[in-house]
């Protein structure tokens, strides 16, 4: 039997990340696919970023993760979003080349030393004799293969299940094979398994689009790359477009909603409440004249257009009818239908912060698996298990991001303790430290954990220890100068529209006020040195908001406080003297690492948290 | 760890009571709230030492107390701890605690003073048991005052805040969230004008919060009006017997006398004041001061007036003060048995309440009563409260009015919305502590169930 320190079962973007950290991190590695062809394949939307998404597509490139480079490789658009709504909300969305992007990390994985990449459905998860500790996996054609660590990375084949109007199918995502086997495995087990669902639009060929009827999207002029190591900029090369459904659509789709599968009630797993199909949004808000819809490119070398807002899981005929009442897709000739899937996940509250779960040695989920959907979400923790599964094995102490960390932390903090009751996406009101965790300054965040770790390499860390110096020392020299008034100062600021001085003030505050910029005080400051755009933007940000900055940081050093206060593996709630039982159950079942954590259990209360801090007082 | 604090003694009419505060910074809360007289500072204090000094809120005189410090780890609790000893009665006691909540502390939870005892090595394993029955125990009282609450007025409105805010929150995410639908902008004048709305009612709510307090302990009431207008008369007529000096020769009553009356549940601290009128006489000039000071720091003020001679200066300079301070108010015409050189309509514009009397009669007495129980009708505060419930609630509606008003200075001063999203976030969380809820689910769940959005 061949052997493997860690096999990872499925290679979308999390099943990627984590092999690639598990491989870079020095261990023998294997990644199964059921096609090779569907490795890191997008089978929604083509694009990558997108509100707090393109926060954690930054915090993977921070950490030493793929999908940033791969992505900044592979865009054919990009725009920064939320531009004038503060920085701690901007946002990098870009459209992706789908096949492209699927092709270089495809040569990714087979270029990495130690990762073996292998294409075969894994049936079983095979256990030592405790029933809990993992040994290996069996694919369909019974080989078996050893390891120490398994990452179970799945998305929608597992237990895939498409529906299109009375039509119902065993199938992956974009026609694949489903996983059929593995989910009995794991049941078989002891692991709780539950049924999710999700949805994607029609694909549609350009010829039979009327570009001139629709509203044009352009990209950024200057882009901003989402790698931090970036050395070449990418360029725009398509552009976007926008339609609306109208009264006639939205008739169309009412004359049929009883041929929907969710609204005849043969659906009964739980959608995402963020991406509502079409019939949903229409049902729900049935008072909205007309619903937005964006119409984007596949890809540079394919006609195919993705009709973003449309996704549906009504009968193809239907589909047809009611994309041609809309203005512009008149004509629209459908490539792939609409379809909405089902699949099968688990409860993310067995899961560890780690991503390894509770009850199963070795056992790491990552991705749909857990309950998530969206790529940039899907990679976030598959680099997260990766790189645990890899600690672990090397007897190393687990990364473990919390909160205040990153929006990665904040994602695998909401699962593990919250849990979830739809499918999870990111977003920026998720966080609550969010004026701390901007995209740009991923890399001030995370770089130090991505070298601990070793995935960021020594020549990389020296460059962000240099950014770093060079932020510190141009604070230190602003915070240090004093401005006398001057008629072309007291000139200049009347122009922006912000109060004259009077007497000196220290350039700094100048810097504050909102109406002014580092860049445009410059002519007061002749000794500035010539620094780089990503240091001026941080030297600019952390002035501008330390007011604000600073009330976060106390917040999350109040945390971190509990965070700090760990909890004992082998508690046993019930032994805890005058807990309550509702809080002492849900304890059980959370199982926190720490105070901080069980704090944010929802049923525990403050004096549920007083009983156990005297308890682990009362251990020492 | 944090400094709190807490009334140690029990919450009653008492000869004195104690407020315990505890931790790193209990000292310097002290420094802030006490004034030695025996000594230099709070600060030149040793452990197990004493001082009398004098308790103040800024500039304000509290009341005079006793100092008791205790430097870690020789305390209870092995903290720095200083316990300020000051006169009983719950209306003091709990402004000395406010007064400390205001400089720093915060509330003790249940049972805290003894876990950080325990936790500071000052008690034994079999306390230690005992202990977390305790805070077990009165965290489920603490619950079940908090379900009474949420039956109450109180907490019916801090929901209605707290609902408003989240809708807010969920305009504000469903925007940033969802940049590319299209949902209609945040306008900032529309969310200036929120976080005012907001801020109204928070600002309210304190106020009344007080006023729910005083209620119970007494409504600090001053009759005001032009010297031999009926004051005094109007005073005896309340308390049933004569107190002030009563005669015909204008501003007789040169002090500020305080009395109790019970009018049906209502019980007032009256402050008959010399008048506000301008005048030359030395002694009645400190009186006059005073009576200017009185109305500013009183909850309540009767203001009376004689309907047999025409307003001048003085009466309208009352009404205009009254009015402009914004208090409560009743305005009692007085001698109506004397032909009128004014109607009832030219006071309609300073108050709706209003009430002819002739002080010499005694069944105006109830017509009066009528009158205050309509102006502090229950709506107005919440009695089945708990005292515990009560003040962790203006704990949380202090904090949220704090960060509404952080909000609206970064709004104001034209900072970007996601650092006053973040603000109204912190105040939104204040809150939802209430309920045990957090701002960031509530907002998720607002902006799907509001919002059309996804892809």
């Amino acid at each position: 039997m061949e052997n493997f320190d860690i096999i990872v079962i499925g290679a979308g973007h999390a099943g990627c990340e984590a092999a690639l950290a598990a491989a870079r991190l020095g261990l023998k590695t294997a990644l199964f696919t059921i096609t090779l062809d569907g490795l890191a394949n997008m089978p929604c939307n083509p694009s990558i970023g997108g509100t707090a998404k393109g926060h954690l597509v930054r915090e993977i490139d921070a950490l030493g993760g793929e999908m940033g480079r791969a992505a900044d490789k592979t865009l054919i658009q990009s725009r920064m979003l939320n531009r004038g709504k503060g920085p701690a909300v901007h946002s990098l969305r870009a459209q992706i080349d789908r096949v492209a992007y699927h092709r270089l990390m495809k040569k990714t994985v087979e270029d990495t030393d130690g990762l073996y990449l292998k294409q075969a459905e894994i049936t079983d998860l095979l256990f030592e004799d405790d029933g809990r500790t993992v040994r290996g996996v069996r694919t369909h054609l019974g080989v078996e293969y050893g390891c120490k660590a398994a990452i179970l990375a799945s998305g929608t084949y597992l237990g895939g299940e498409i529906h299109v109007g009375a039509m119902t199918y065993p199938s992956g995502p974009d026609s694949v094979l489903p996983a059929t086997k593995l989910t009995e495995s794991l049941k078989a087990a002891g692991m709780e398994l539950r049924r999710f669902k999700t949805g994607t639009p029609a694909r549609v060929h350009k010829r039979s689009i009327n570009f001139d009827k629709l509203e044009v999207q352009h990209g950024d002029e200057d882009i901003t790359p989402f790698s931090f190591d970036n050395k070449v900029l990418p360029e725009n090369k398509v552009d976007c477009y926008v339609a609306y459904t109208n009264a006639e659509t939205h008739k169309v789709i009412m004359d049929n909603i009883h041929l929907s599968p969710i609204y005849s009630g043969r659906i009964h797993a739980i959608g995402p409440r963020y991406c509502p199909s079409i019939e949903d949004k229409i049902m729900r808000f049935s008072d909205k004249p007309r619903h937005q819809l964006f119409i984007e490119p596949m890809g540079l070398d394919t006609e195919e257009y993705y009709l973003q807002g449309m996704s549906s899981s009504l009968p193809v005929d239907v589909q047809l009818k009611f994309l041609r009442t809309i203005e512009g897709l008149e004509n629209v000739e459908i490539m792939r239908n609409a379809y909405a899937i089902e699949y099968d996940c688990c409860d993310p509250t067995d899961l560890l912060p780690t991503l390894e779960f509770k009850e199963f040695h070795g056992v790491y989920g990552a991705g749909q698996f857990n309950g998530t959907s969206g790529y940039e979400e899907a990679a976030a923790q598959g680099l997260v298990a990766g790189i645990n599964a890899a600690l672990k094995l090397k007897g190393e102490e687990p990364m473990v991001l919390d909160r205040a960390s990153s929006y990665i932390g904040t994602l695998i903090d909401d699962l593990c303790t919250k849990g979830v009751s739809d499918p999870y996406r990111m977003l920026t009101s998720r966080s609550e430290y969010r004026l701390l965790l901007r995209q740009d300054n991923a890399d001030l965040r995370l770089t130090e954990t991505g070298h601990r770790v070793g995935l960021i390499d020594d020549e990389r860390y020296a460059a962000f220890l240099k950014k770093k110096e060079q932020i510190d020392a141009e604070i230190k020299r602003l915070t240090a100068i004093n401005i006398a008034p001057s008629e072309k100062l007291n000139e200049y600021l009347s122009s922006q529209g912000t109060d004259p001085i009077n007497n000196g003030i220290k350039l700094t505050q100048l810097i504050r006020r909102p109406q002014l910029t580092y860049e445009g005080l410059a002519f007061i400051d002749p000794e500035r040195p010539v620094l780089p755009h990503d240091v001026c933007e941080q030297v600019e940000l952390m002035i501008k908001y330390e007011g604000y900055i600073k009330i976060q940081l106390e917040q999350v050093e109040a945390m971190r406080k509990l965070e700090n206060r760990k909890i004992p593996e082998d508690i046993d709630y019930s032994k805890v003297g005058s807990l309550r039982l509702e809080a002492a159950e849900k304890l059980a079942k959370i199982r926190p690492l720490s105070v901080g954590q069980a704090s944010r259990i929802s049923g525990v209360n403050p004096a549920d948290i007083n009983v156990l801090l005297v308890y682990l007082e009362t251990m020492k | 760890m944090s400094t709190i604090c807490a009334i140690s003694t029990p919450l009653a009419e008492g000869g004195i009571s104690v407020i315990r505060i505890s931790g790193e910074g209990a000292l310097a809360v002290a420094e802030k709230v006490f004034k030695p007289f025996t000594c230099e500072s709070v600060g030149a204090m040793q452990g197990y030492t004493c001082a009398y000094g004098q308790i103040h809120d800024g500039d304000k005189t509290v009341d005079d107390g006793v100092l008791t410090v205790f430097r870690a780890p020789h305390s209870y609790t092995g903290e720095d701890v200083c316990e300020i000893s000051c006169h009983g009665g719950i209306y003091v006691t709990k402004k000395v605690l406010r007064l400390c909540l205001k400089n720093g502390c915060d509330p003790a939870q249940a049972g805290e003073f003894t876990k950080r005892a325990l936790i500071n090595g000052k008690l034994s394993l079999t306390q230690a048991e005992a202990v977390m029955d305790t805070i077990s125990a009165e965290g489920e009282y603490a619950l079940a005052s908090a379900n009474l609450t949420r039956k109450g007025s109180l907490f019916g409105r801090i929901s209605k805040i707290s609902n408003d805010l989240v809708k807010l929150l969920g305009e504000l995410a469903a925007w940033v969230d969802y940049p590319e639908e299209d949902l209609p902008a945040v306008e900032e004048n529309a969310l200036r004008k929120s976080l005012e709305d907001a801020l109204a009612v928070t600002g309210r709510l304190l106020r009344d919060y007080d006023n729910g307090m005083l209620i119970r302990s007494g409504i600090d009431t001053v009759i005001a009006g032009k010297p031999n207008v009926g004051k005094s008369t109007l005073m005896n007529l309340l308390l049933g017997y004569d107190r002030s000096i009563v005669t015909d020769v204008a501003g007789t009553t040169r002090d500020v006398i305080e009395e109790s009356a019970k009018l049906g549940e209502l019980v007032f601290r009256l402050s008959d004041t010399a008048g506000i009128r301008d005048t030359e006489d030395t002694v009645e000039k400190v009186g006059v001061e005073l009576a200017h000071k009185r109305l500013e720091e009183c909850m309540f003020v009767i203001e009376v007036f004689d309907t047999s001679r025409k307003p001048d200066e003085d009466d309208i300079a009352l009404l205009e003060k009254v009015k402009s301070l914004d208090k409560r108010c009743l305005i009692v015409l007085n001698k109506s048995d004397l032909e009128s050189a004014v109607g009832e309509e030219f006071f309609r514009e300073y108050s709706e309440n209003i009430v002819c009397i002739s002080a010499k009669n005694q069944d105006d007495r109830m017509m009066i009563q009528e009158a205050v129980e309509k102006i502090f009708s229950p709506e107005n505060y919440d009695a089945s409260s708990t005292i515990f419930a009560n003040e962790r609630q203006k704990h949380c509606a202090e904090k949220a009015h704090e960060h509404l008003n952080a909000a609206l200075d970064s709004l104001n001063m034209g900072e970007t919305l996601d650092a006053v999203t973040v603000m109204i976030d912190y105040a939104a969380n204040a809150l939802l502590e209430l309920t045990g809820e957090k701002a960031t689910e509530a907002v998720v769940s607002e902006v799907f169930s509001k919002f059309c959005v996804g892809k």
